[in-house]
């Protein structure tokens, strides 16, 4: 039986980019340039293996809720090897939360149709870290997240989940929403043939109303948190640098005891 | 007065000290009631009555440690029912978040995860966030439902405040989706002596620099004088010469010390992402155009295998 997979990815504002709010106090998706988050990176290469381990008997389908600009993250998506894409795009959603999010997104999955629902571990921008957990509430279905290795067989999900305490071994019967780290596993670069065939899958467009989604759920009005201010950390007034001519150490040691520290 | 209730974070009874933190948070909001889940509710009641929670509700069951979250969530959803709280305080650690989250949903509630403050406000409870890699701080605050905010570590000194801390049993009965995941097994880590790594007061991490896991003991020597805990940079943990769980950054732990030392690692503005609110930054590496040194109190340009074992030989003749 063929294995429907749904990979969520997010464009975000490149972080080494000047990433700062606009007047609303919404993240500035304008004025800085974005990409496929990184973290969503290991979550279609994890779905890339989980097809493969399964002899190709698999549909990976990517879905993500952004504007325009977030079809390149799907192209990018697509061209690692996703076979379609579904974008939903919408007016309404300027400022949506991650509970309008995930409203959102869990209605797009029922759409595309899932067997498993892989997530990254968290956005670059928000770095929540919640949203899968949340797929999860609301699809009625297991989450098995943070997982820094993931399988599926025989109608099931495991991994290992590496918590600070104790590390988790995990095991759910799908349909599952799963989160994966950065310890899973390198993601693979799009390969020249990949790009090229990226051009000619599809991408599907939807908006709210295809979805059933009240445009009142969502959006800056919808969401159940409000920002009140915004402020730059200021910048760090310039230290002392020293250059070690042999006596570095000793000399750090000197700051370190007038600052009480030793 | 208005209950404030802080979901307990411990190892079978013995409390971390995160929640001790929140526990004192709370009390600027209202009166703390503790809610505390698997064993040991009896030991940690003490502790978490000497911090200032009025009332403990316990609850134990084998379901809370053979499967995912789902029933932390379903015996904390019961105890706000058997409360009515003013809010809802969880730890920020990748399971606090997600059991906030799935409470959040469930009582139609909006949610603010990894505040480093919070304050009572006119409108509920104001939190404030890092957000950009600490570049912005953001004030918010929840506006729908009772508020549900999980408070990261060191987000407060904790400041005893005794209360009863009278212990009572919570009842809490399982939805069907408790038992989606199950735990096969677990595997404790071994705890290393040194200082919880998000608590310690002192922070030396490593980075790409350190070039080895056969080198790792001059950062570690150097920790050990100043009692500090070790971090490490990503491509340090990468390269396979030190444990994820000791990762400093945007996918390991945020960090705020009073004193952080970076040896051999650039800044990335991942790394930046989680060490940038130490109190004092200092930083060694041969590179005088490295990054880092935007951030530095103080910094010294040279050979980390020259600097940190003569300031390590230095810090243990001080201490005499
Ligand atoms: C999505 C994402 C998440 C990430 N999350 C994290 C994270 O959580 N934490 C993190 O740290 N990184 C993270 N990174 C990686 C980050 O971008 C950097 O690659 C990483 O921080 C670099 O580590 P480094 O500074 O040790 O190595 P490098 O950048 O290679 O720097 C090594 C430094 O050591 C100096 N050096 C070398 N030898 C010596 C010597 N003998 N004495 C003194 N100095 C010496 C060099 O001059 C250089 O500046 C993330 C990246 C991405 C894309
Ligand atoms: N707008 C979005 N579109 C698609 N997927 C998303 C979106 N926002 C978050 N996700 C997914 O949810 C994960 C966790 O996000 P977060 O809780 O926002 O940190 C990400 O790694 C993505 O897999």
């Amino acid at each position: 039986m063929s294995l429907r997979i749904v990979v969520c990815v997010k464009y975000v504002p490149d972080a080494t980019g000047d990433r700062h709010f606009a007047e609303d106090r919404t993240t500035d998706r304008e004025a800085v340039d974005g990409l496929l988050s990184e973290l969503d990176e290991y979550a279609v290469e994890q779905a890339l293996q989980i097809k493969e381990a399964n002899g190709g008997e698999a549909e990976i389908t990517v879905l993500t809720m952004g504007g325009d600009d977030a079809k390149d993250a799907l192209r990018k998506a697509l061209s690692m090897g996703a076979d379609k894409a579904v974008h939903v795009n919408d007016e309404a959603l300027h400022g949506t939360d991650v509970l309008g999010t995930s409203l959102v997104l869990a209605k797009a999955v029922e759409h595309v149709g899932y067997d498993l629902v892989v997530c990254g571990m968290a956005s670059t921008d928000g770095t929540m870290g919640v949203l899968p957990a949340i797929l999860a509430e609301r699809l009625g279905t297991p989450q098995v997240t943070l997982l820094s290795e993931v399988a599926v067989a025989d109608g099931k999900v495991t991994g290992r989940r590496d918590g600070d305490a104790a590390s988790e071994q995990l095991e759910a019967s799908l349909p599952a929403v799963v989160s994966v780290t950065d310890q899973s596993g390198e993601a693979r670069y799009p390969s020249f043939k990949g790009i090229m065939a990226a051009k000619k899958k599809p991408v599907e467009a939807l908006e709210l109303s295809d979805l059933g989604v009240d445009a009142s759920a969502v959006g800056l009005e919808g969401s159940w948190t409000a920002v009140d201010g915004v402020t730059e950390r200021p910048a760090r007034t310039a230290g002392t640098i020293v250059k070690d001519e042999g006596e570095g150490g000793k000399q750090l040691a000197e700051y370190l005891a007038g600052q009480k520290f030793i | 007065m208005a209950e404030v209730l802080v979901l307990v974070d411990h190892v079978d009874g013995a409390v971390r000290k995160p929640t001790l933190e929140l526990l004192t948070i709370a009390r600027r909001i209202g009166e703390p009631v503790a809610v505390h889940l698997g064993a040991g509710a009896d030991t940690a009641a003490s502790t978490l009555g000497e911090y200032g929670a009025t009332r403990v509700l316990a609850a134990d069951a084998p379901e809370f440690g053979g499967y995912l979250v789902v029933p932390k969530v379903d015996a904390l959803e019961q105890a706000v029912e058997a409360v009515g709280p003013v809010a809802v305080l969880v730890p920020s650690s990748a399971e606090g978040k997600e059991i906030a989250a799935r409470l959040a949903v469930r009582l139609g509630s909006g949610l603010i995860t990894d505040a480093v403050d919070l304050e009572a406000g006119d409108d509920g409870p104001v939190a404030t966030q890092s957000a950009f890699a600490a570049a912005f701080t953001v004030k918010s605050r929840v506006t729908n439902g009772v508020p549900v905010i999980t408070v990261k570590p060191n987000s407060a000194a904790p400041e005893a405040a005794s209360a009863a801390g009278a212990v009572e049993p919570l009842e809490v009965s399982f939805g069907d989706a408790a038992k989606g995941t199950k735990v096969v097994s677990r595997t404790p880590r071994e705890s290393t002596g040194r200082p919880e790594l998000t608590e310690a007061a002192i922070v030396v991490s490593g980075g790409r620099g350190v070039n080895g896991a056969e080198n790792f003991h001059v950062v570690e020597s150097l920790a050990d004088s100043l009692g500090a805990a070790v971090g490490a940079s990503r491509a340090a943990v990468d390269a396979g010469w030190y444990p994820h769980t000791n990762q400093v950054g945007q996918t390991g732990k945020t960090v705020s010390p009073q004193l952080y030392i970076a040896a051999g690692i650039s800044g990335a503005i991942q790394h930046r992402a989680g060490m940038q609110t130490s109190k004092t930054i200092v930083a060694i590496n041969k590179d005088a155009e490295a990054p880092i040194f935007d951030l530095v109190d103080y910094g010294v340009v040279g050979d980390l295998f020259q600097v940190l074992p003569q300031l390590t030989e230095e810090v243990e003749s001080r201490k005499g």
